[in-house]
């Protein structure tokens, strides 16, 4: 469904966090946020998703929403936020368990959403017993679970190491091919950003304002080419000079909290 | 080329290791010494008596009845008490780590009353509600009211936020999110606060005992101890650390199968 942020500003206390956000994100674009740390993109990912009241400005969306969906937006979680004493399935049921579903179709869905993130063996198993790929995996398959409109993911691979997180990118873009939502993917890795987004949006350093705004004309599903290796290239670099400079001052500063 | 020289091993060490046997040597060892001390007239038998006199004492006792007829004295106060200290405790301590307004209200008056040992209120106790058990069982139900309400708040605190803003960003109602997530994450510190409520009460019951009693084992060692029956006196006593330990074994089984998760 297509999104719309009309000037969001958000401010901790005497502190701005996002100055005047404008943005519009097209159905089914994947739209991701890059900046400097402490820029606000997880701010303005929870603003989004209506877990934070914006001081000023709103966050709307247009047209019907997908027939089957029961959480129009839903997140993916940096830290997975699974609960240790659910097993994978029963985490996953979690977000269906209040919504008055037939028990048929909550484990159809289950089914499906385990099916998609290659967990089906893994459905008795308990977080702890899991690999930290495989808990992320648990934690897409929840959020897929409910047909979402909008899937927020907040730095979804960050708490991964270099090889889980190289094949759990390749993970998502057979999602992403399966599974037609809007996509807002708050990162602070440019290699995931060209990857995985159709859309960058730079923000600048504390408070956070658009930058620039990159479209990356390959299709997400075509990147991994060689043909495009050299278009990745480019693209990373172009990212890095937008942020490189504000990257550097924002990591100098020093935190009044 | 040089010589060349082996890096010595510096590592190893300060890595807790089980060892079998060395807890039941010790014992042996000590329980020895002291008989040996006994039996050799070191020790004075009215001061201390040597181990196979408490044995022989606890078993004496066994066989007439005494010992069960105080323990039971006693299970009927602990019981109850921690039954009704720690329902209230849960109440007022989960009130307290779910809702701002039940905290403010609640955190002053725990603060202060917390620190009190909660014996000293026994006299008051026995004023209300006279010397039979109902001011016993007050003492040990008020002794384990308030760690309890302490650790149900802290343990509903630990629960990581961000758990529950997962709950939220699904729409979970606030009910499912209070049983489907607060709770469960709570209990790891609810049941290790049983440990420290379970001990509070086992102390509680024998001061109270020892203060206004005909039964229990607080009375019986109080009396043994007028009366210079040292053997009884450490025989009682004997019984009170297998009463600790049985109900720690017992929490300990409720902790391992609640919490097979972890």
């Amino acid at each position: 469904m297509p999104l719309h942020i009309e000037g969001v500003c958000h401010s901790y206390g005497p502190v701005a966090a996002l100055d005047t956000i404008d943005l519009d994100i097209a159905d089914g674009e994947t739209v991701a946020l890059i900046g400097p740390s402490g820029c606000g993109k997880s701010t303005l990912l929870g603003i989004i998703g209506g877990l934070l009241q914006p001081t000023a400005g709103r966050v709307s969306l247009s047209g019907p929403p997908p027939a089957d969906s029961l959480n129009p937006f839903t997140y993916v979680f940096q830290d997975f936020a699974l609960l240790p004493w659910r097993s994978v399935s029963a985490n996953v049921a979690l977000a269906l368990e209040h919504r008055r579903l037939g028990a048929a179709e909550s484990r159809e869905r289950v089914a499906a959403a385990l099916a998609l993130t290659g967990l089906t063996e893994f459905a008795a198993a308990y977080p702890k017993q899991l690999s930290g790929g495989m808990r992320q995996r648990v934690g897409i398959a929840r959020a897929l679970v409910v047909r979402p409109a909008v899937l927020l993911l907040d730095e979804p691979l960050s708490a991964l190491d270099a090889q889980t997180r190289e094949l759990l990118m390749e993970d998502l873009l057979v999602i992403w091919a399966r599974e037609k939502s809007t996509r807002v993917y708050v990162t602070h890795n440019l290699e995931e950003a060209a990857r995985l987004a159709d859309r960058v949006v730079v923000l600048s350093r504390r408070p956070g304002r658009i930058r620039e705004v990159l479209r990356i004309d390959v299709p997400v599903a075509e990147r991994s080419r060689p043909e495009h290796t050299a278009l990745l290239i480019e693209v990373h670099r172009k990212l890095w000079a937008m942020i490189r400079d504000e990257a550097a001052t924002a990591e100098r500063e020093i935190q009044d909290v | 080329m040089s010589e060349r020289r082996p890096i010595p091993f510096r590592g190893g060490g300060f890595a807790p290791t089980p060892r079998r046997v060395v807890p039941w040597l010790v014992f042996a060892v000590l329980i020895g010494l002291w008989q040996a001390a006994s039996s050799s007239g070191l020790l004075p038998s009215l001061f201390m008596p040597s181990p196979a006199a408490i044995v022989r004492a606890l078993h004496d006792l066994w066989l007439d009845g005494t010992l069960m007829e105080h323990v039971t004295a006693s299970l009927k106060r602990i019981i109850p008490g921690w039954i009704i200290g720690t329902a209230a405790g849960l109440a007022v301590g989960l009130a307290m780590g779910i809702f701002s307004s039940a905290r403010a209200a609640g955190l002053p008056i725990v603060s202060a009353l917390f620190p009190i040992p909660k014996i000293a209120l026994l006299p008051v106790l026995i004023l209300w509600l006279g010397i039979g058990e109902p001011s016993k069982v007050a003492t040990i139900a008020l002794g384990v009211f308030f760690p309890t309400v302490i650790s149900a708040y802290t343990a509903c605190d630990s629960v990581p936020r961000n758990l529950i803003r997962m709950g939220q960003s699904f729409g979970l109602p606030a009910r499912d999110i209070v049983a489907k997530i607060l709770l469960p994450g709570a209990m790891p510190g609810i049941l290790a606060g049983f440990r420290i409520s379970a001990s509070v009460a086992l102390l509680l019951v024998v001061a109270a005992e020892m203060i206004g009693a005909q039964h229990g084992i607080g009375a019986f060692v109080l009396t043994a101890g007028n009366l210079m029956q040292t053997d009884q006196l450490l025989a009682g006593v004997v019984m009170l650390s297998v009463l600790g330990l049985l109900i720690s074994w017992g929490l300990g089984a409720i902790e391992r199968s609640v919490l097979r998760w972890r």
